[in-house]
C-alpha cells in the first residue's frame, strides 16, 4: 500500500513543480493537463483506498516513509497513518480539488498567472494530503504550515492589488498566532510522552491527565489540558475560530476557486480534523472540551450574524463558512467528533458548490461582486441558479439534503452533551439555524430574483458560464443532495470511525443518537416532530423572502432603527479595528521605540559612543601632562622628589 | 587519515591562491585573477567533500588530526583536527565562499584582485579557526581573520565605512583580548595550549567564572548578543555584498562555535551558574531584537537584526541544557536543544547569506538599500522574486526549509526547561514572520512604485545560479536534516556528558 500512498501524495507535488518551474515551456494547456491528471490520479487512488478500508475492511496502515532526523532516543519520521478518518478526508480533499482544478480552466482563462495558479493549487493539494495522512506531529505541523503558505501565496495571487497583499500577510500572521500555540502544544506532548508519534502519544493520554504542570506559580494545571488547549489554539487559527477568525473574510481577495478549495472545503477544516484526530487526548480533558465548545458556539452564532449585513457575495459565503466551522467546533466540544467530521464532509461539498456558483456569477458579471448590482439572474444562468439553490438548501438543512443530516445530528448531539457550556452552545447553534437560513436566502433572492440591477452594458451579453465551470457545479451539486442520505447510517452510526476516533463511554452522544436511528427516511420524518431546527430554518427562509422579495424597502428601515447593532455588525464587532490600531500599530511603535531609544540612544549613543567620548575627554586631560615644556617636567620631578623624601623622613 | 593532510590543504590552498591573485594584480591580468579565485574556492569545496564522506559518525574523537611542533618554547603545536561540531561549519565555509566569488564577479570593478584575494585569505583563516586544536593557533587564526574583513568593509564599503570598520574592529578586538588572557592563564595551569587539555583541566568555580566571562566577551561580540550587537547592523550596512554574506554566514558562527568549543566544556560549572544570564540575553535577542527589526527602513539593517534574533536561538539552545537536565522529565530535551543550536547556525548561514545576496542583487541595480525605494519588484523580476520569497519564508522558519529545523528543536527542548521559556522563544513564529513578510510585501509585491523598479532587469544566469544553489541547500536541509543531525550526534552527546560532570 505504501506505493499507493506515496503516489497519492507525490503526484500533485510533481505536477506542481513541473507547472511552476516549466510553465512557460509546457504552456497553458500543458499546465492544466498535467496538474488535473495528477490530481485525478490522486482522487481515484484515494477513492480506491476509501473503498478498501470502508468496504473491504483493510487494516489501518501506519508506517514511516523515511527518517527525518534522530536525536538521542527520539526519532522523527515522515510517515502515513491511513484509517477511516484519513481515507474519508483524502477522498473529500482530492475530489474537491479536482473539481476546482477543472473549474479554474474557465475562471482563470484570461489571467497572466495561469500556470502559476495551477502550480499553487496542486502544491496545496500535496500539502493538505501530507497534513491529513500524517502519523506524527512533525509532519502534521509541516502540512499545517505548508497549507498556510500556499494560502498566503494564493490570497496574494493578484499581487498588484494592495488589498490582496495586505490580506495575505494578515492571514499568514493570524495563522502564525495559532501555530504558535500549536507548537507549544506539540512541545508539551513531547515533554510528557517522549515521542512525536500519534500512537505512542495517545498511549500516554490517560497518564498525562494526571500529570500536572505549573505555569503560573502556585497553580497546578493538568498537563493534558494545557497541551490540548495549546493545540486548539492552532485549530482556532486554521479553522478561523474567534478571535482568530479575522483573516478568513479578507482571504476572499484571492481568486474564487481557491476560496472554494482552501477557504471553505479543505484547509480551514484542518483544525476540525486535527481535534478529531486528537480525540484520545481531548477526551481526557473536560476543561479543554469546554473551551472548545464555548469558542465554537460563540463563533457559530456571532459570525453568522455578520453574514446578514454583507453586500459582497463572496463575503456572505465567507461568513457562512466561519459560522459553519463554528458548528463543527461545537460538535468536537460535545465529544461528537464523528458528527463534526460528517458535517465537515457535507459542508465541503455544498460550500465549495456555493463558492464556485458565486464565482460563476462573478465572471458572468465581469468581476462584479456587489449583490446590490445583481438580481434576476435566474433566467440568464439556469445551471448556476439551480445548483446555487441546491447548495443553499443543503446549507440551511432542508430535509433530505446532505446538510440536513449533518446539522441535525450535530444539534441533537450538543443537546445531549454533558460538556460544561453545552447548554449555551445548544442555544447558539439553534438560533444559528434561523440566522443561516436568513443570510443564505437573502443572498439567493438578491442575486437570482427580484429587480435586475445589473449594469446594462454587462447585461447585453450576459450568459451562462462555459462547461468547465458548470460541470464542476453539477459534480458538486449531486453529493450536496444525496451524500447525507446515503452515508449517514453507515458513516455516523455504523461504527465507521470506531478505530480512528476515541470517545469515552460517558461522552458518547453520537452513540446515544445512533440507538434511536432507524434509517434515513425515518430520520427525516422524525425531524418534523422532534426538532425545532427545521421550523427555524423555514422561518429564516420566509423572513428572507418577506424582507427582500415582498417588502424590499424594509431592511433599510430596520437597520436605521437598530443603528447601534447595525454599526456593530458592519464593523465586524471592531475586531479588525482593534487588531490594526492597537495590536499591529502598538507592536510597530514598540519596535520603533526600542530601536530609537534602546539601540540608538542608550547602547550606541550612551555606551558605545559615550565610552569613546570619555576616552576622548580623558585624553584631553592627560594630554596636558605631556606639555613638552622642560620646566613642567623639572617641576614635576622636584615635587616628586620632595614627596619621596618627605615620605622617607616620616617613615623613618 | 590516508596520509593526505586534507585540513592543511583546506587552510593553505585558499591563502596561497589569494597571494597568487594579489600578484596577478588588478591591471591587465585581473581577469585571470578572478578565474584563479573561482578555481581555488571551488577546488577547496571539492576537497572538503572527502571530510564528509570519510567522517566517522560513530565516534566523538577528533578526526583528520595533524600535529607538528610549532613553537616548542611554549608547547604550542600546529595541531588541526575536526569533530562533529567543526565539520559542518567548515563545509558551510567552503560551500559559501565560491558563491561569494560569483556574487562579486561582475560587480567589483575597483581593485578586483585585492577584493578576491581578501576573501580567499579570509576563507583559509576561517577554516583554520574551525580546525585548530591548539589554542594559540586558534587565537592567531581568530585575530588574523579581522584583517581581511576590516579591509573588505573599509575599502569596498559604503559611505560610512570608516565608522563601521572602526566600530567592528574595536568591538571584536576588545573581546578577543580578554580571551587571550584566559587562554594564557589556562596554558600556565595546563602546561600546554591543547584545547583538549583545557577541556580536561580541573578548575575552581571562581577560575571558571572568570574564564567564562572572558570568553563571553569575545564570543558575545561575535554572535552578537545583546547588548554588544550594535556593530553588526552598521558593519552590514556598509559592507559590500560579499562581505555581508561572509559576515552573516560564517563570522557570526565563530561566536557560537566558541561557546561549544571553549565555554561549555572548559567551564561547565560556570556555564551552569550563569545560564540564567545567557538564557536571558538570548531571549532578549529573540524578542527585543525582533521588534527592533520590525522598525527598520534599510533592508540590510533589517536582515542584520533578523540575524541577531536568529542567533538568539543558537545561544538559547546551548545554555538551556542545564535547566532541561535539572527537570527530571526531560529526556532528550537537552540533546535536542544542542542540536537545534548547531543546526540553526548552519541554516542561518545559508538563509542570511542568501538574503544578503538578494539585497545585493537589488542594490547592484538601483544603488539603494532603502525599503521605500522599492515596491512591486515582482513585476519586473519574477524569477528573482520567487527566490527571494522562498528565502524569506525560510527566514520565517517555514517547515520544509532549513530555517524550521533549528528553531523547532530549540523550542521543543526549551519547553522541557520551562513553559515560559518556550513561550517567549516561540514568539519568533509571529514576530519573525511579521518583519520578514512585511519586508516582502513592501519590496516585492504591489504595483511598480517608481521608474527605477520599472527599469529593473531580472536576474541573469550568474545570479540565478548562486541563489538557486542556496535554495536547493535550504530545501534539502529542511526536508531531510538527518545527515546533518547524524554528523553531530556523537560529538554533541559527548559534550553533553562532559558538561554534566562537574569539574569541582
Amino acid at each position: 500500500m505504501e506505493g499507493i500512498y506515496l503516489t497519492i501524495v507525490l503526484c500533485p507535488l510533481a505536477a506542481s513543480i513541473v507547472a511552476g518551474l516549466f510553465g512557460r515551456q509546457i504552456g497553458r494547456a500543458g499546465a492544466h493537463s498535467i496538474t488535473i491528471a495528477a490530481v485525478a490520479v490522486s482522487f481515484l487512488l484515494s477513492a480506491y483506498v476509501l473503498k478498501a478500508i470502508a468496504v473491504d475492511g483493510a487494516a489501518t496502515y501506519n508506517a514511516a516513509v523515511y527518517r527525518w532526523a534522530a536525536v538521542g532516543a527520539l526519532t522523527m519520521e515522515v510517515g502515513f497513518l491511513v484509517d477511516h478518518l484519513t481515507a474519508l478526508m483524502m477522498t473529500v480533499v482530492t475530489f474537491v480539488s479536482l473539481c476546482v482544478h477543472v473549474y479554474t480552466i474557465g475562471y482563470m482563462h484570461d489571467d497572466d498567472g495561469y500556470q502559476r495558479f495551477f502550480s499553487y493549487i496542486s502544491l496545496f493539494t500535496f500539502a493538505m494530503l501530507m497534513l491529513v495522512m500524517s502519523n506524527n506531529f512533525l509532519q502534521l505541523f509541516f502540512g499545517w504550515e505548508a497549507v498556510g503558505v500556499v494560502s498566503y501565496l494564493l490570497i496574494g495571487f493578484w499581487y498588484k492589488r494592495d488589498t490582496a497583499i495586505f490580506a495575505n500577510m494578515k492571514a499568514f500572521l493570524v495563522n502564525r498566532v495559532g501555530d504558535f500555540g500549536f507548537l507549544l502544544g506539540i512541545a508539551a506532548l513531547l515533554m510528557y510522552t517522549g515521542s512525536l508519534d500519534y500512537v505512542q502519544v495517545f498511549g500516554h493520554a490517560e497518564r498525562l491527565s494526571g500529570e500536572s504542570i505549573e505555569i503560573v506559580s502556585g497553580m497546578q494545571w493538568s498537563a493534558l489540558t494545557v497541551a490540548c488547549i495549546c493545540l486548539f489554539v492552532g485549530a482556532m487559527g486554521k479553522s478561523a475560530q474567534m478571535p482568530l477568525h479575522v483573516w478568513l473574510p479578507d482571504s476572499m481577495e484571492g481568486p474564487t476557486p481557491i476560496s472554494a478549495l482552501i477557504h471553505a472545503a479543505t484547509m480551514v477544516t484542518a483544525g476540525i480534523f486535527m481535534v478529531a484526530r486528537m480525540s484520545p487526548l481531548f477526551e481526557h480533558s473536560v476543561t479543554a472540551l469546554s473551551v472548545v465548545i464555548v469558542i465554537g458556539a460563540t463563533t457559530a452564532f456571532l459570525t453568522g450574524l455578520l453574514g446578514l449585513v454583507q453586500n459582497d457575495i463572496k463575503r456572505v459565503v465567507a461568513y457562512s463558512t466561519l459560522s459553519q466551522l463554528g458548528y463543527m467546533t461545537v460538535a468536537l466540544g460535545a465529544s461528537a467528533y464523528a458528527a463534526g467530521i460528517f458535517h465537515l464532509a457535507t459542508h465541503a461539498f455544498f460550500k465549495a458548490l456555493l463558492f464556485l456558483a458565486a464565482g460563476s456569477v462573478i465572471i458572468a458579471l465581469h468581476h462584479e461582486q456587489d449583490m446590490r448590482n445583481m438580481g434576476g439572474l435566474r433566467k440568464y444562468m439556469p445551471i448556476t441558479y439551480w445548483t446555487s439553490l441546491i447548495g443553499s438548501l443543503a446549507l440551511i438543512g432542508f430535509p433530505g439534503f446532505s446538510g440536513f443530516f449533518s446539522k441535525d445530528i450535530l444539534i441533537e448531539a450538543v443537546h445531549a452533551s454533558t460538556t460544561p457550556g453545552a447548554h449555551f452552545a445548544y442555544w447558539c447553534v439553534l438560533i444559528g439555524v434561523f440566522v443561516t437560513a436568513l443570510y443564505s436566502f437573502r443572498m439567493f433572492f438578491l442575486v437570482f430574483h427580484g429587480e435586475e440591477r445589473i449594469d446594462p452594458h454587462v447585461k447585453s451579453h450576459l450568459h451562462e458560464s462555459p462547461w468547465v465551470v458548470t460541470v464542476p457545479l453539477i459534480a458538486l451539486a449531486i453529493p450536496s443532495i444525496v451524500i447525507g442520505w446515503l452515508t449517514v447510517g453507515p458513516v455516523l452510526f455504523g461504527g465507521f470511525f470506531d478505530e480512528a476516533i476515541f470517545v469515552l463511554e460517558e461522552h458518547d452522544v453520537v452513540g446515544e443518537l445512533g440507538a434511536e436511528f432507524h434509517g434515513s427516511l425515518a430520520f427525516v420524518t422524525h425531524a418534523f416532530v422532534a426538532s425545532p431546527a427545521l421550523y427555524l430554518a423555514a422561518a429564516g427562509v420566509l423572513v428572507a423572502w418577506f424582507l427582500y422579495m415582498y417588502r424590499p424597502g424594509l431592511p433599510g428601515q430596520i437597520s436605521e432603527k437598530i443603528d447601534v447593532i447595525h454599526r456593530l455588525l458592519v464593523n465586524k464587532y471592531y475586531f479588525d479595528w482593534f487588531n490594526e490600531n492597537v495590536l499591529a500599530r502598538g507592536t510597530r511603535c514598540l519596535g520603533g521605540g526600542l530601536s530609537r531609544f534602546g539601540d540608538q540612544m542608550v547602547i550606541d549613543g550612551g555606551i558605545v559612543n559615550g565610552s569613546a567620548r570619555v576616552v576622548a575627554l580623558l585624553s584631553i586631560v592627560v594630554r596636558n601632562l605631556q606639555s613638552g615644556y622642560l620646566y613642567h617636567y623639572a617641576f614635576a620631578m622636584i615635587i616628586g622628589l620632595a614627596a619621596l623624601i618627605g615620605w622617607l623622613v616620616v617613615e623613618l | 587519515m590516508n596520509g593526505l593532510p586534507i585540513l592543511s590543504i583546506l587552510v593553505w590552498l585558499p591563502i596561497v591562491a589569494g597571494i597568487v591573485v594579489l600578484a596577478l594584480g588588478s591591471g591587465a591580468r585581473a581577469g585571470q585573477g578572478k578565474v584563479v579565485a573561482l578555481a581555488a574556492t571551488v577546488l577547496t569545496f571539492v576537497l572538503s567533500l572527502p571530510l564528509y564522506s570519510a567522517f566517522d559518525t560513530t565516534t566523538a574523537q577528533m578526526q583528520f588530526v595533524e600535529q607538528i611542533p610549532w613553537i616548542t618554547r611554549f608547547e604550542a603545536y600546529y595541531h588541526l583536527g575536526i569533530d562533529g561540531i567543526s565539520l559542518p561549519l567548515i563545509l558551510l565555509t567552503t560551500f559559501l565562499t565560491p558563491l561569494v566569488v560569483i556574487a562579486g564577479w561582475e560587480v567589483i570593478q575597483v581593485r578586483a584582485a585585492q577584493y578576491f584575494a581578501a576573501f580567499l585569505i579570509l576563507e583559509g583563516l576561517m577554516i583554520g579557526v574551525f580546525a585548530a586544536l591548539d589554542a594559540l593557533l586558534f587565537y592567531v587564526f581568530w585575530e588574523a581573520m579581522l584583517i581581511p574583513m576590516f579591509i573588505i568593509i573599509g575599502i569596498w564599503g559604503g559611505e560610512r565605512r570608516i565608522y563601521a570598520t572602526v566600530k567592528f574592529f574595536l568591538y571584536t578586538f576588545l573581546g578577543s583580548v580578554f580571551m587571550l588572557i584566559a587562554l594564557i592563564y589556562m596554558y600556565l595551569k595546563a602546561g600546554s595550549y591543547s584545547i583538549l587539555d583545557f577541556h580536561a583541566l580541573p578548575l575552581t568555580l571562581n577560575e571558571q567564572l572568570l574564564i567564562f566571562l572572558a570568553f563571553l566577551l569575545a564570543f558575545a561580540v561575535k554572535v552578537p548578543m545583546w547588548p554588544v550587537h550594535t556593530w553588526l547592523p552598521d558593519a552590514h550596512v556598509e559592507a559590500p555584498t560579499g562581505g555581508s554574506v561572509i559576515l552573516a554566514a560564517v563570522l557570526l558562527k565563530m561566536g557560537g562555535y566558541g561557546f561549544v568549543r571553549f565555554s561549555l566544556p572548559i567551564a561547565p560549572d560556570a556555564s551552569q551558574a550563569l545560564d540564567w544570564l545567557m538564557i536571558g540575553l538570548s531571549l532578549i535577542a529573540i524578542v527585543y531584537i525582533a521588534l527592533v527589526a520590525l522598525a527598520q527602513q534599510d533592508m540590510k539593517k533589517l536582515i542584520a537584526y533578523s540575524s541577531i534574533a536568529h542567533m538568539g536561538f543558537v545561544t538559547l539552545g546551548f545554555f538551556v541544557v542545564f535547566s532541561i537536565a535539572a527537570n527530571s522529565t526531560g529526556g532528550d530535551g537537552a540533546r535536542l536543544a544542542l542540536q537545534g543550536g548547531m543546526i540553526q547556525m548552519i541554516s542561518h548561514g545559508l538563509i542570511s547569506g542568501a538574503l544578503f545576496l538578494c539585497v545585493g542583487v537589488m542594490y547592484d541595480r538601483l544603488h539603494s538599500r532603502e525599503i521605500g525605494a522599492y515596491g512591486g519588484v515582482v513585476n519586473t523580476m519574477p524569477k528573482f522574486a520567487a527566490l527571494m520569497v522562498l528565502f524569506a519564508l525560510a527566514n520565517a522558519g517555514l517547515p520544509g526549509t532549513s530555517g524550521f529545523v533549528g528553531e523547532f528543536f530549540v523550542i521543543l527542548g526549551s519547553f522541557q526547561a520551562s513553559f515560559w521559556l518556550a513561550f517567549l522563544a516561540a514568539t519568533t513564529l509571529i514576530f519573525g514572520a511579521a518583519y520578514t513578510l512585511w519586508l516582502v510585501k513592501r519590496v516585492i509585491f504591489g504595483e511598480v512604485t517608481n521608474d527605477g523598479v520599472a527599469s529593473l532587469q531580472d536576474i541573469g544566469g550568474r545570479e540565478f545560479f548562486m541563489l538557486a544553489v542556496l535554495a536547493v541547500a535550504v530545501l534539502i536541509l529542511g526536508i531531510w536534516p538527518a545527515p546533518l543531525v547524524e554528523l553531530m550526534e556523537q560529538t554533541l552527546g559527548n559534550l553533553l556528558i562532559h558538561v554534566s560532570q562537574s569539574k569541582l
